[in-house]
C-alpha cells in the first residue's frame, strides 16, 4: 500500500434515535480520527433530528461472517421449530407480543 | 438618531453579515474536499441563512415600509449592504475559509450570549435560537484550526498565511457608532468592548493549542462595510450571483 495515501479511513455509524432504543447502523463516513468521525456523522446523519446518541467504529474493526459460509452458519436453525414459542396458547388478554 | 432608526440599521447589519457569510460558505457546495466536510459547511451556511432571514424580516418590520426579507436580501444594491468586510473575503482555500469562519464564530458566540439579554424581545429570541447553532460552529471550526495549525508543515503554513491575510479585517467586528450607542442606552445592544476581550482570549487559547502565532493587536483595521456600505471589490460578484434569480425572474416561486 502506498504511504502517501491521503484517503481517510472508513467508519461505521450507529445512531440511537431516542432514549430506550438501541443504536442502529445507519451508514458509513470517512474521517481522520474518532473526533472528526463523530462530527462528520453528526453532520451527515442527524440533520433532521434523527438521533440522541452516536457511535462510530472504524470499519476495519468490524468482522463479518463470510457469505460462502451462509449455509453451515444459518441452515441448522431452520428445522428446529421448537425454538420458536409457537406451541403455547396465549390468553387473549395478553394481546400482541 | 431615533431608537427605531437604530434598531433598523442594527438588525440590517446583523442580517447582512450572516447572509453574506452564509452565501460564501454555500459556494463550497459540491466543492468540499470530502463529502462529509462539504455537508458540514453547508449545514453551517444554512444555519447562517436562517439567522439572516430572522434579522432581515425583523429589520423590514421595524422599518415599516412594507418591504420583506426578500426585498432586503435581493433588491438592495451594494452600497446599501452593511455586512462586515470579513464576511465577504473570498473562500480561497479550505484553510482560509476555516479561519474566516473561526474569527467570526468566536465573535458571534460571545456577541449572541450577550444579545440574549437584550430588552428587545425579538432580538433576544433570535439570539437564543442562534446561540445553539453557533456553539457548534465554534467547536467545528476551532477543531479544524487546531487540527491544521498543529498538523503538517504545509497545513501549518496555510493556516498562518490565512491569519496574516484576515487579521486586519477582524477589528471591524468591534467598532461601534451612533447605532450601537443609541441601543446600548436602551439596553437593547451589548457593549462590544468586553466582547473584544473575550474574543482575543479565546483566539489566543486556540492559537496556542494550534501552535499558530498570534498577530499583534493594532488600532488600525479595515472598515467600511458595517457602517458606510463601502465594500471590497468582491462584493459586486457576490451580489450578482446571489441576486440573479429574483432579479431576472421577479415573481419566481418554488
Amino acid at each position: 500500500m502506498s504511504v502517501d495515501n491521503k484517503d481517510w479511513p472508513l467508519w461505521e455509524v450507529f445512531i440511537r434515535s431516542k432514549a430506550g432504543l438501541s443504536h442502529k447502523h445507519v451508514g458509513s463516513i470517512h474521517a481522520a480520527d474518532y473526533e472528526m468521525a463523530l462530527e462528520n456523522a453528526r453532520d451527515v446523519y442527524t440533520r433532521r433530528s434523527e438521533g440522541v446518541s452516536i457511535w462510530v467504529v472504524e470499519s476495519t474493526h468490524i468482522h463479518a461472517n463470510s457469505p460462502s459460509e451462509k449455509d453451515p452458519f444459518f441452515d441448522p436453525a431452520n428445522d428446529k421449530i421448537y425454538r420458536h414459542p409457537t406451541f403455547y396458547d396465549i390468553p387473549d388478554e395478553v394481546g400482541h407480543i | 438618531m431615533t431608537k427605531q432608526e437604530a434598531l433598523y440599521k442594527y438588525s440590517l447589519r446583523l442580517g447582512d453579515s450572516t447572509l453574506i457569510l452564509g452565501h460564501r460558505l454555500s459556494e463550497w457546495c459540491g466543492h468540499g474536499p470530502k463529502l462529509e466536510q462539504d455537508i458540514a459547511l453547508i449545514n453551517i451556511a444554512l444555519d447562517l441563512l436562517g439567522q439572516a432571514r430572522s434579522y432581515l424580516s425583523y429589520a423590514a418590520e421595524v422599518e415599516g415600509k412594507g418591504r420583506t426579507e426578500d426585498d432586503l436580501a435581493y433588491h438592495r444594491v451594494e452600497r446599501n449592504f452593511h455586512n462586515l468586510l470579513l464576511t465577504e473575503r473570498p473562500n480561497d482555500n479550505w484553510g482560509n475559509t476555516i479561519m474566516r469562519s473561526f474569527f467570526f464564530d468566536v465573535f458571534h458566540y460571545y456577541f449572541l450570549s450577550e444579545l440574549t439579554k437584550s430588552k428587545d424581545e425579538q432580538l433576544a429570541a433570535i439570539a437564543a435560537k442562534s446561540l445553539k447553532e453557533v456553539t457548534y460552529h465554534v467547536k467545528h471550526n476551532s477543531d479544524w484550526v487546531i487540527r491544521l495549525g498543529d498538523g503538517t508543515e504545509k497545513s501549518h503554513k496555510i493556516m498562518q498565511d490565512a491569519i496574516d491575510e484576515l487579521w486586519d479585517y477582524t477589528g471591524e467586528m468591534f467598532d461601534m457608532d451612533e447605532v450601537d450607542e443609541t441601543l446600548i442606552k436602551e439596553g437593547i445592544a451589548p457593549d462590544l468592548a468586553p466582547i473584544k476581550d473575550k474574543w482575543l482570549q479565546k483566539v489566543k487559547d486556540v492559537f496556542r493549542e494550534a501552535t499558530l502565532e498570534m498577530p499583534e493587536v493594532q488600532e488600525w483595521h479595515h472598515t467600511g462595510g458595517k457602517m458606510k456600505g463601502i465594500h471590497s471589490e468582491h462584493m459586486g460578484y457576490i451580489l450578482s450571483e446571489m441576486q440573479y434569480l429574483p432579479r431576472v425572474h421577479p415573481d419566481a416561486t418554488w
